[in-house]
């Protein structure tokens, strides 16, 4: 029931660190990542480009899948910011541009989180720019290998920020040791894409050079934002039975809720 | 023609420097534009296209096809030009405002243009004005758009009923994929066509650009 309750109104419950999360603690913080700590595992991006588990490649593709992974290495400069938010701040944020879903997840999760930060993580232009020029010259294969190594990357990077704000917080004693942090994006999951703007207009990724176009969708293009709610595990389940469910082939949310 | 055999052959097995070699060894011949384009490079994508559909092959082997489609095409297109050849249609392609998904938009343009159609790439995060004044400025049959999110999906309704209200409708047709959408959303939000994948979206754009010409 509490499902159809406005953004922010589900149901609180008691919480012994109730006052920190209207108060946070922990200044800005901007993390450089180390590239194995973001670097995709090569069959993953194989299965991003639609190439089944057991199917082996040709010597071709792997040799390309190579030479993508290599460029991915050399060119990424892998950045995120995090950014403390109180609960009365998240609730003023979400909303946007009153364009979410009227019911979503993350609308039922994070009133009961005990943390919430705002982020975003870059792989930076160079390796947009290289993308975008081996399409240019018709290197389709190759382009489009770099550009599922830097999806996967980007996603990596985003997991990376994740468990560096359950560390800290949980050093803070902001975060309960057996509590889980999971992030959230603009566009997904019924928080409407123009959710960016509230989203920037508090976190301003001014260091990482992380900008918004007018559409919504960050410059460069392999960045990821959202806010990373920690709190008990159970707040994060949810079923997918939300109206825009029906529609979503990304079982992504199935899979995070899995893993946690 | 055993030449135009050859090339359809190294096409399909992605060798770009085997098929520009041989295309240009065709034109010495005396090989027309047309004949190469038809016989050599566009029967070969049709195999590759084939192939993709029943999973002998996958994304990189047609995206290397694809390039050895253009090293034969950049070596046939002076002389297209020369001869006047009409490409079967023309397209104007994108991944809706807000959505920077364009795997499958890709593919789509690069099965397109095997096919012999002009295709014109917008490429993502496209607004759907955009997509009208592409069409219009070149006279295109088809706009074709692409969404992986959900939450982008209402943009290509957005454009489906600017169309409506230009009076182009009739004129220009749409066509809509991706992976959240389905035939029923098509119908749903008066889209012309839905297709399923790169190689389905070439058959229904020939239904579309067959349609408009009657």
């Amino acid at each position: 029931m509490s499902q159809n309750l406005p953004p922010g109104q589900a149901d609180r419950p008691d919480h012994p660190e109730d006052t920190s999360r209207t108060q946070p603690v922990l200044s800005r913080q901007c993390i450089r990542f180390a590239y194995p700590d973001i670097a995709p595992a090569p069959r993953s991006v194989l299965v991003a480009q639609g190439i089944p588990q057991q199917v082996e490649p040709d010597a071709r593709v792997v040799g390309l899948l190579e030479e993508a992974l290599s460029q991915l290495r050399e060119l990424v400069e892998p950045l995120g910011v995090m950014q403390e938010v109180t609960l009365p701040e998240f609730d003023r944020i979400y909303p946007g541009e009153g364009l979410n879903a009227p019911a979503s997840p993350l609308a039922q999760i994070y009133p009961q989180a005990e943390v919430l930060a705002l982020f975003a993580v870059t792989l930076g232009a160079p390796v947009c720019r290289r993308i975008a020029e081996l399409f240019d010259v018709h290197d389709y294969a190759l382009a489009s290998l770099l550009d599922a190594a830097a999806s996967e990357a980007a996603d990596l990077t985003a997991a990376a920020l994740e468990k560096i704000f359950a560390d800290t917080f949980r050093m803070y004693g902001k975060l309960r040791p057996d509590a889980v942090a999971l992030r959230y994006s603009p566009g997904y999951c019924g928080w409407h894409v123009s959710g960016q703007k509230a989203l920037f207009a508090r976190l301003n990724p001014y260091e990482i050079e992380v900008s918004l176009r007018e559409s919504c969708l960050m410059e460069p293009l392999k960045s990821v934002s959202g806010v990373v709610v920690g709190g008990p595990r159970q707040i994060h389940e949810f079923e997918p039975g939300y109206p825009f469910c029906a529609d979503c082939s990304d079982f992504g949310c199935r899979e995070r809720i899995r893993n946690i | 023609m055993e030449i135009l055999q050859q090339i359809a052959r190294e096409l399909e097995r992605g060798e770009d420097g085997k098929v520009g070699e041989l295309t240009r060894l065709a034109v010495a011949d005396g090989l027309s534009a047309k004949q190469i384009l038809d016989d050599g490079l566009i029967a070969g994508m049709n195999v590759v296209g084939e192939k993709f559909r029943v999973h002998e092959i996958f994304l990189p082997d047609v995206l290397l096809a694809a390039r050895a489609m253009y090293s034969g095409m950049d070596v046939i297109k002076p002389l297209m030009l020369e001869e006047d050849v009409p490409a079967i249609g023309k397209a104007v392609i994108g991944t809706v405002q807000g959505d920077l998904h364009d795997i499958g938009k890709n593919l789509v343009g690069i099965m397109l243009k095997g096919a012999g159609f002009e295709v014109i790439d917008l490429g993502n995060d496209v607004a759907p004005e955009a997509f009208i004044a592409a069409a219009r400025e070149n006279d295109a049959q088809v706009i074709g758009m692409s969404a992986l999110l959900t939450t982008t999906m209402p943009v290509m309704r957005k454009v489906v009923s600017m169309l409506r209200e230009a009076g182009l409708n009739g004129k220009i047709k749409t066509i809509v994929g991706g992976a959240p959408l389905s035939a029923d959303f098509a119908a749903e939000i008066g889209a012309d066509a839905y297709a399923y994948d790169g190689v389905n979206a070439v058959d229904r754009v020939k239904e579309l650009v067959a349609g408009s010409h009657d």
